[in-house]
């Protein structure tokens, strides 16, 4: 217990020395995190400056409507590893998945790091928290919003991971039964930080982590609570498959010679024009491929209620030629900009939902 | 248990398919800019190409493109990271990657040397710190 103190209250510099790591280690460990952050190499330097002073932060991890997949999602990251994020990145001190302690010696825990943390550690919380009836779902005859009200009190800050955390998720999809909402239409006193996603990227979670551990303060977020950073760009944006929809060569089925051709997806349903996500650039499997790599459309999983929003293989309406550019834009102009984004965003989406329209090949012979 | 890169995947490209998604040219171009700088005004730069939306193909069109130079440098910390000037000079690779041989990052380089590969100050105190300590006990 005494050496676990010793070791929270040393920088990760010393801690990273005091097991052997050289300054070239540190340095590729610092090159590893700017590019799990998204951040430029230049920047390398800086990162190296501050993470070697930084202290690793207590986190407590609570999982309530879920189906661990972002848990999943996360112990596959590998940039650095996970075992390095948990030992030398941040003390994770509660997780019903991954701790050894059980029943009353696991809440103790989560109290004992509440208590020594005081105003200081950061909850991240997957799921989402039944408002109709605590009996949905309950940890230690705790019923999931206690639970979450109990433990934001004294955070620094709370992470939503996963799309049923950060926007109700599947258990918010129509009809709700549970009565779903997220985190952040309980919690309105403290910074919540959206990483939404069914599951999230591995590397945006632990790069949000690292982000809070390398400058102590939150990344800058869109209209949505989710870091520009990650979710600044739509999908469509980012697609290597985007020149093909630029040039109207579409996959019409999964076997045509379009799709063998690795031609643009969005008549077989892409939602990557109304999403905003970094699986393009991030990828998925240690950078292996992502969705539309390998042959099939975005689901828009990173957006709100994506589960209601017509049929998965439905196209969506022809997005306004001008949305890419006024994205573009805005996105460049920063947070408060930001927020005209998604609502351009929100809007187009409502209006392909309302419209449920269909994409012919008449209508894309008028638009060209 | 058997990883990902373990598992052998023949991946077949159907005939008339693009090798590239036509992605390494703009890099080329990116890093011809760069060894200009670094050669007028010795502005050394880093590319990610983790952050690059590549398609299927990219990456290995942009590597065979830059091809290999006459250096080679293999890197042991936490985890092996391969290091190599490409056939232009002042161009360099940078692959890191974790214990498991996982990638952990990808870049490019434009300088003499990368900055990783010189000796660091803090490990040459403690160089100093451990031989004088093999010189004491002898």
């Amino acid at each position: 217990m005494a050496d676990d103190r010793k070791k929270l209250s040393m920088t990760l510099g010393e801690s990273l020395r005091q097991q052997g790591v050289s300054r070239r280690g540190f340095l590729k460990y610092c090159a590893a995190t700017a590019s799990m952050m998204a951040l430029p190499p230049t920047m390398v330097p800086a990162i190296a400056q501050a993470l070697e002073k930084a202290k690793r932060p207590s986190v407590i991890w609570l999982s309530f409507q879920e189906c661990t997949g972002c848990t999943e999602s996360l112990t596959r990251s590998h940039s650095p590893s996970v075992e390095n994020l948990i030992f030398d990145h941040i003390s994770l001190d509660y997780h019903h998945t991954l701790q050894v302690a059980s029943g009353d010696a696991a809440e103790a825990a989560r109290e004992a790091a509440m208590h020594e943390n005081e105003g200081k550690y950061i909850v991240v919380v997957d799921g989402s928290i039944p408002l109709a009836n605590p009996g949905y779902s309950s940890i230690a005859g705790i019923s999931n919003l206690q639970m979450l009200e109990e433990t934001v009190a004294g955070a620094a800050a709370v992470v939503a991971v996963g799309s049923c955390a950060a926007f109700g998720g599947l258990p918010h999809a129509n009809p709700n039964p549970t009565g779903a909402v997220s985190v952040g239409e309980i919690v309105k006193d403290k910074p919540v930080v959206n990483v939404s996603g069914c599951p999230p990227i591995p590397t945006v979670i632990t790069g949000v982590l690292a982000h809070f551990l390398t400058f102590g303060s939150l990344p800058e977020l869109d209209a949505l609570g989710r870091p520009m950073v990650f979710f600044g760009q739509s999908i469509h944006d980012r697609c290597y498959r985007r020149p093909f929809y630029d040039k109207g060569l579409f996959a019409e089925t999964f076997d045509d010679e379009g799709a063998r051709k690795g031609w643009c997806l969005f008549r077989l349903g892409c939602k990557g024009p109304m999403t905003y996500n970094a699986c393009a650039t991030a990828k998925w499997n240690q950078g292996t491929s992502w969705p539309v790599e390998s042959g099939h459309g975005c689901l828009g999983c990173s957006e709100p209620d994506f589960w209601d929003a017509g049929g998965f293989y439905n196209a969506l309406s022809i997005p306004d030629s001008d949305l890419t550019r006024k994205t573009g834009y805005v996105v460049g102009a920063g947070v408060a900009l930001g927020a005209a984004a998604g609502a351009l965003n929100r809007s187009t989406r409502a209006k392909a939902a309302a419209k449920h329209e269909t994409v012919t090949i008449d209508d894309l012979d008028k638009k060209s | 248990m058997q990883r990902l890169q373990d598992i052998a995947i023949k991946v077949e490209s159907p005939e008339g398919a693009q090798a590239s998604h036509g992605n390494a040219l703009p890099i080329l171009h990116e890093i011809l800019h760069a060894l200009q700088r670094f050669s007028t005004e010795g502005e050394q730069s880093c590319i990610d190409l983790r952050s690059l939306p590549f398609g299927p193909g990219d990456e290995e069109e942009l590597l065979r493109l830059l091809g290999r130079g006459e250096i080679n440098v293999t890197m042991d910390a936490l985890g092996e990271s391969t290091i190599w000037e490409t056939a232009f000079s002042g161009v360099w690779i940078i692959d890191h990657r974790n214990a498991e041989g996982e990638p952990v990052a990808l870049q490019i380089e434009i300088g003499p040397v990368p900055q990783i590969v010189f000796s660091q100050q803090e490990d040459i105190v403690d160089a100093i710190d451990r031989l004088e300590a093999q010189l004491n006990d002898h």
